[in-house]
């Protein structure tokens, strides 16, 4: 049975409480973002200061429940002064972690958890694939990144002259 | 005071006796789907194990069970709405926004120039909202809302303007989110005195209330199965005889039609000119146990008996939680449905009703399809509790319990 622990882990109901990079940034050049959860009504914006390949800046507006709310705040912090390139391995792990399918996590222990070990406070997310309904409140923040990066730099683009 | 008891409905529900995360389920969504009790599901069981046929075609003798099932299933609509010509009012559809759409695209197309105003409330789930938009843009016609109140209640005040130049008032009888219950026979009088029609969304009223036609005077009707205990997959459009008659088809192919040559065709009388294809058909015998299942327990009582558990909870939540749990809809139980939005300070309604899953309690969160109401109270979503027939004070008190979690979690 999932645990409601699983899915509340302390340091998601942290981020929910203190949101990290909260705000708009609206230097010329940023990248701004919308994303949309329709069947919730979760609404997020991101802004991105990208400068030659390094995300300087991100601030976040929106809202949304403590899942989404926290896994943006998480993913600002996580690409908060990481190059494009960086920013993208993470979408795409953080993305592997949110298909894995349940039973994986319960019978083989690798290779998502060795996995997991290298995302740092972001592991705390992955109890949620236990709540499949919640998935996408986890996602979103990630897709709007994503969509904004590729909006921005094409889908292989690092952001670099 | 009759012999209603909530404990016999329990017994007589089989999917009361789930257990969810090792506590007995606690149903609070009735306003999304209510559930049937075993004599609908035994009446779907009996259909296809005794009687299943196509209906309308066949002369042998399943045939003409599965016609009688459906037809008989008519009948019963009828005696439960008191629709005044029978039968033959009664079309069947897929659900109350089936319902809605052919209203709009049959008698709404055939019915309204450029210029002409379809008055609906900020209360009207979706299906009373987008067929009219549609209806915009199709035809040039006009939507006009009538406002509401900071207390939960239409705002009347200027009813007599905004009835200006309509030709069609539909409004719903029961608030799905807010719970309010509006004066039908007082809008359809006031509609009818400018000429103007009335379409009722009864989907949260009908299952929980008596309904006739006759007394409110209204013109139209649409409600679904499933939220009177009966099956999914089937809805209701009543109108009377006269105005049935003058409604082009809606959907086009087989069972509508009288005649069909290679130069066009000649649709069906009655409501057969409204059901085109095969119908769902075990779905109507489940429909017709359900309403007879109501009828046992008298409408009458249905509407006492939610309007104490309603009354109760209003004042248990409001004692407990001091403010911090507050209830988007009328704050008491006179004129009100036993449907509780509640929106708890500084936690998100996912988080809310994921919380009160752990309990085994069921609720809905979201904007509950009815978006220009969320938005007229500046709410992206609520987490909303409903009471149905087997709903008790012991749901209640589970609830509680359930939300004193949520509160402290977050807290």
């Amino acid at each position: 049975m999932a645990n409601l622990d699983d899915l509340y882990r302390e340091i998601i109901l942290d981020h929910y409480r203190s949101p990290r990079n909260r705000g708009e940034l609206t230097a010329p050049g940023v990248i701004r973002t919308e994303g949309y959860n329709p069947l919730c009504g979760d609404e997020l914006t991101v802004y991105l200061d990208v400068r030659d390949g390094v995300i300087v800046d991100i601030k976040l507006t929106g809202h949304g429940c403590s899942i989404s709310q926290a896994s943006s705040s998480m993913m600002s912090a996580a690409v908060k002064g990481k190059t494009v390139v960086e920013a993208r391995e993470t979408i795409d792990r953080f993305k592997a972690l949110m298909t894995v399918h349940q039973s994986a996590l319960d019978e083989r222990a690798d290779p998502v958890v060795a996995d997991v070990r290298t995302m740092g406070e972001l592991a705390a997310l992955q109890g949620v694939v236990k709540f499949p309904v919640r998935i996408k409140c986890a996602t979103l923040a990630w897709n709007t990144l994503s969509q904004g990066l590729d909006d921005a730099y094409g889908v292989q683009g690092t952001g670099s002259q | 005071m009759s012999a209603f008891d909530p404990r016999r409905v329990r017994v007589d529900t089989p999917l009361l006796g789930r257990v969810i995360n090792g506590r007995p389920i606690t149903y609070l969504d009735s306003a999304s789907s209510t559930l049937p009790p075993r004599s609908v599901i035994e009446a779907m069981d009996r259909y296809y194990t005794l009687h299943h046929a196509n209906v309308h075609r066949g002369v042998y003798q399943t045939a003409v069970e599965a016609t009688d099932v459906y037809e008989g299933a008519r009948a019963s609509v009828a005696r439960f709405i008191h629709a005044p010509g029978g039968a033959n009012e009664i079309v069947f559809t897929k659900n109350t926004t089936e319902s809605f759409n052919l209203l709009a695209k049959s008698w709404g197309a055939a019915n309204l120039q450029p210029g002409d105003v379809v008055l609906v409330t900020e209360m009207e789930h979706h299906a009373n909202i987008v067929p009219w938009f549609q209806l915009r843009s199709t035809h040039g016609i006009e939507v006009r809302f009538v406002p509401v109140t900071d207390a939960f209640r239409l705002d009347l005040t200027s009813l007599d303007r905004l009835l200006e130049g309509v030709k069609l008032f539909s409004f719903t009888a029961t608030s799905n989110v807010l719970g309010t219950r509006n004066p039908v026979a007082e809008l359809a009088r006031a509609a009818h005195e400018r000429g103007a029609l009335v379409a009722v969304d009864a989907a949260q009223s009908v299952g929980h209330q008596p309904t006739d036609v006759v007394a409110t005077d209204v013109d139209f009707l649409c409600f679904s199965a499933h939220k009177m205990l009966g099956p999914t997959g089937l809805g209701v459009l009543w109108s009377r005889a006269a105005i049935l008659e003058s409604m082009p088809p809606f959907l086009g192919g087989g069972g509508m039609i009288a005649d069909v040559r290679l130069d066009g065709y000649v649709p069906a009388d009655g409501p057969s000119r409204f059901e085109a294809g095969t119908p769902p058909i075990a779905e109507t015998a489940g429909l017709d146990a359900a309403i007879r299942y109501l009828e046992g327990l008298g409408m009458e009582n249905l509407v006492a008996h939610e309007q104490r558990l309603t009354s109760d909870a209003l004042q248990r939540i409001a004692e407990r939680f001091n403010g911090r749990v507050r209830i988007i809809g009328p704050a008491s139980a006179d004129d009100r449905g036993g449907v509780l939005s509640v929106d708890v300070e500084g936690v998100h309604p996912h988080d809310v009703a994921q919380v009160l899953d752990q309990f085994g309690v069921c609720v809905r969160p979201g904007h509950h399809c009815a978006k220009p109401l969320m938005r007229r109270f500046g709410l992206a979503a609520t987490a909303r509790a409903s009471f149905g027939p087997y709903s008790t004070l012991a749901d209640t008190d589970v609830l509680l319990e359930a939300l004193d979690s949520a509160v402290s979690m977050f807290g």
